[in-house]
C-alpha cells in the first residue's frame, strides 16, 4: 500500500500536515490553523491559530437570535481532542 | 504517545491552559502523563476579577480531561520534527 493514498479517514489529517485546517469545536469554537501534530484522539497540535467563538443570545420562539463573534489569535497551541467535532483539509482552489 | 513527548520537552516552560468552564491559568508547566494530566506550579489566573477563588493557589494539578486547550511557547516547538513523528506514528498505527 502506497502511503500516500487514503485508506481510512485518518489518512485525510495525515495529508493536511503543514496545511491550515478548519477544525469545528463543541461549544461554537471553530479555528483555522496551521497543523503540525495530530493523534488517535484526534488532539491536534497548531500554529498562527485563529479562534472564532459564536456567542448566540436571544432564544425566545419568535424572534430571531443575534450571533456575536468573538475572534482571537494564538501563537501555538494544543488542543484536546473531545471538543474536537471535525477536522477539514484546505480548500484547494 | 506522541503529544504525551512533547508535553514531556515543554517541562519547566511557560504554558496557559485553558480549560472547559473558560478558566485560564498560566504557570510553569512542571509534570504530565499518559492522561495529559498537569501540574503547573507558580500558577496566575488570567481574568482574577471572575475568578477570586482561585487568587491563594499557587500550583495546581489539571485533570487532562477538562483542558480545552493549552497555549504552548512556540519557540520550543520543533514544528518539523512534530509532522515526521506524526506521520511515523501514523503509519504505525495502521500496521498494528
Amino acid at each position: 500500500m502506497e502511503p500516500s493514498s487514503i485508506q481510512e479517514p485518518f489518512d485525510l489529517i495525515r495529508l493536511s500536515l503543514s496545511e491550515r485546517v478548519f477544525v469545528k469545536l463543541r461549544g461554537d469554537r471553530e479555528l483555522t490553523g496551521i497543523l503540525h501534530a495530530y493523534d488517535g484522539h484526534m488532539n491536534l497540535i497548531m500554529s498562527d491559530v485563529e479562534e472564532t467563538i459564536m456567542l448566540v443570545e436571544g432564544d425566545q420562539p419568535g424572534v430571531a437570535p443575534t450571533v456575536n463573534v468573538a475572534k482571537r489569535k494564538l501563537d501555538m497551541l494544543f488542543v484536546r481532542g473531545d471538543g474536537v467535532i471535525l477536522v477539514s483539509p484546505p480548500s484547494r482552489t | 504517545m506522541l503529544i504525551f513527548s512533547v508535553f514531556k520537552t515543554l517541562t519547566d516552560q511557560q504554558v496557559t491552559v485553558e480549560l472547559k468552564n473558560d478558566l485560564s491559568i498560566t504557570g510553569v508547566l512542571k509534570s504530565v502523563d499518559q492522561f495529559l494530566n498537569i501540574r503547573l506550579d507558580n500558577i496566575k489566573v488570567l481574568d482574577e476579577a471572575r475568578h477570586p477563588h482561585m487568587m491563594a493557589v499557587k500550583n495546581c494539578f489539571i485533570r487532562g480531561s477538562v483542558v480545552r486547550y493549552v497555549q504552548l511557547p512556540s519557540e520550543h516547538v520543533d514544528t518539523q520534527l512534530l509532522e515526521d513523528a506524526t506521520r511515523r506514528e501514523s503509519l504505525a498505527a495502521v500496521k498494528r
